[in-house]
């Protein structure tokens, strides 16, 4: 029998892989340390707990200090885009809807070419301008998607494509402007993770509130699902909850690019993973979609960092390379068993 | 005592006047059969009725007038089966009839044991219990169109809005779904307004019909006094000969030309 409630074999599962691929991150690396190692390093940190690691003071801090903010980077990215992208499709009822659909991406694509090009000095500006910029194009494509005063959410993915096309084509007008940034202006549009304290405490405060919100909207969404007049019947205000959905799902996105620039493929295939192992209600693909997206990118990220070793693959890149071969799998194996 | 009322609807969908100035209402236990000819404004007064249109004029339930009640105190007294349902196709039956418990839950509340209780109960009354696990894509319109007012039945609200219920259904399917809502209505007290296009179904199940034309109301009253050939000639534009039953209801047949 299919339900529309999360079981919880595939919610221990999918921490389990969550929890295998923390460790993968941390473990790889230039540096030999074993996954005991890493262990104690953490636990040392806990108050009142003191171990003895074995490790150098140099290798400690690299484990604190770049690992592991580059690992939970890659989990929290992960995380934020897989449910952001499970919320959109939950909104248009289209499990093709991308959490850059609204115009998030070409706006954060804007905000941070803008500050690379004009600001280049200042390093610290171009994730607050990703931030912000996604954000504008969010709520740029959802007032003009609005503004006829329809309810329905096809004026919404047509104002998406205008204001994509609108702000892509001022971004180019500047790289045109800013030709000797190019090079910085591509790698940020590629995606990377950084490892950095001070940008992930930034976003974490939104990352966190957008995918609370879904999480606590996802039943909502499955209601949704019959429909804006059967919804509103069953005593529901679907335009609220799609707007609450929308913001949260655009805060999560939001968050996930001004650190690590545009990452495809997670967004759209994290939760059709989901979806075609676990079920397809929200309140299964929502959760499971949060951790399968933080495993899926740790994941990816150690690929992008060993294959080329010791040069770094931009994740961007690999997310399509280890991601598209993965979905055909789960598409293969599913087949049979979805009628 | 009436339940559901309707005075003065007026209602505009994209600049076009779809309702001119409706009555319609309906007591416990009662059924009120809206008919008319395609375009009428049927199915536009059933929406107007569940309250998801703007409309001017007064709706009111149990005296108290929709407007001013939120969307799930007013689901908690009207559930709504509408004409085309979008049936999500991978959720199973027994979650798709779950989601009528949704008027009676707080915004970010879950369902209880209570809510899957009513749920089990309204599956087994509608004889769905053994399709409870079944997908609903793999449904039977016949199925489908059970499991819809199974989901509005788990509103258990006291009003019931039918929107075309027998549409898609063959004979067999038919008669078991109206005698499940006439079941209903008499067992519960539950109010029912249905559209129903097949006149002749209409006069045998309902105990009034409201004939809908061009957005306004022709005529209201028993079957017998609606269901005249001429009234019919006149706003069908149909040939038809009335008959009345043993029991008095009047059975509505087409004439051909020249016969």
């Amino acid at each position: 029998m299919t339900s529309a409630r999360l079981r919880p074999v595939h919610l221990v599962v999918v921490l389990a892989l969550v929890a295998v691929s923390f460790v993968v991150g941390m473990v790889t690396g230039a540096a030999r340390i074993s996954p005991g190692q890493v262990a104690a390093v953490l636990l040392d940190r806990l108050p009142l707990v003191s171990l003895d690691t074995g490790l150098l003071p140099v290798q400690e801090s690299l484990l604190i200090e770049l690992r592991l903010p580059r690992v939970l980077c890659g989990a929290l990215v992960g995380g934020l885009l897989a449910v952001a992208g499970a919320g959109y499709q939950g909104v248009f009822r289209n499990p093709l809807a991308d959490p850059y659909l609204l115009g998030a991406a070409a706006g954060a694509g804007l905000g941070a070419t803008v500050v690379i090009g004009y600001f280049g000095g200042t390093e610290a500006l171009v994730p607050v301008a990703a931030f912000v910029g996604a954000l504008a194009g969010v709520a740029l494509a959802y007032l003009l998607g609005t503004a006829a005063g329809r309810r329905g959410t096809a004026n919404l993915v047509l104002a998406g494509v205008a204001v994509s096309s609108f702000l892509a084509a001022a971004q180019t007008f500047v790289q045109q402007a800013r030709v000797d940034e190019l090079r910085r202006i591509y790698s940020w549009i590629m995606g990377q993770l950084i490892a950095d304290w001070g940008q992930l405490a930034m976003v974490a405060p939104y990352a966190l509130v957008g995918i609370v919100v879904l999480l606590m909207h996802a039943r909502l969404l499955d209601v949704l699902s019959v429909g804006d007049d059967e919804a509103a019947a069953l005593g529901l205000h679907p335009v609220r909850v799609r707007l609450a959905v929308l913001v949260a799902a655009s805060l999560a996105t939001a968050s996930a690019v001004a650190v690590s620039g545009l990452i495809g493929f997670v967004g759209i295939v994290v939760p059709h993973i989901v979806r075609r192992l676990a079920g397809g209600g929200n309140r299964i693909v929502i959760p499971l979609s949060t951790l399968g997206g933080a495993a899926f990118m740790m994941l990816t990220d150690v690929a992008a960092r060993t294959l080329v070793s010791p040069a770094e693959l931009p994740i961007g890149v690999v997310t399509a390379f280890v991601g598209a071969p993965i979905f055909v799998l789960v598409l293969r194996a599913t087949r049979v068993v979805t009628p | 005592m009436t339940v559901i009322s309707a005075r003065g609807v007026v209602v505009t969908l994209d600049g076009n006047r779809i309702l001119t100035g409706v009555d319609a209402s309906a007591g416990a236990g009662e059924w009120l059969a809206v008919i008319g000819p395609n375009g009428a404004g049927k199915s536009t007064l059933l929406r107007t009725l569940a309250g998801v249109l703007r409309h001017e004029g007064e709706v009111t339930v149990d005296g108290a007038p929709l407007g001013g009640m939120s969307p799930r105190e007013r689901a908690r007294r009207i559930a709504y089966a509408p004409q085309q349902p979008v049936l999500p196709s991978e959720v199973a039956v027994f979650d798709y009839v779950l989601l009528g418990r949704t008027p009676h839950l707080g915004y970010l509340a879950r369902e209880g044991r209570h809510d899957r209780d009513v749920t089990r109960d309204v599956l087994r009354r509608l004889d769905l219990t053994g399709l409870a696990g079944r997908r609903m894509g793999a449904l039977s319109g016949g199925e489908a169109q059970r499991v819809l007012i199974a989901r509005a039945l788990a509103q258990e609200a006291a009003v019931l809005l039918l929107d075309e219920p027998t549409t898609a259904l063959d004979l067999g399917h038919q008669q078991q779904v109206l005698e499940l809502i006439d079941g209903l209505r008499r067992d519960d007290g539950l109010t029912v307004i249905s559209t129903l296009h097949d006149l002749t179904l209409a006069g045998q199940y309902a105990d009034r019909l409201l004939l809908l034309v061009d957005g306004r109301t022709v005529a209201e009253g028993p079957p017998a006094r609606v269901l005249e050939a001429a009234t019919i000639a006149r706003h069908y534009g149909a040939r038809v000969r009335v008959e009345t039953d043993p029991d008095g209801r009047p059975q509505v047949r087409l004439v051909r030309p020249g016969g």
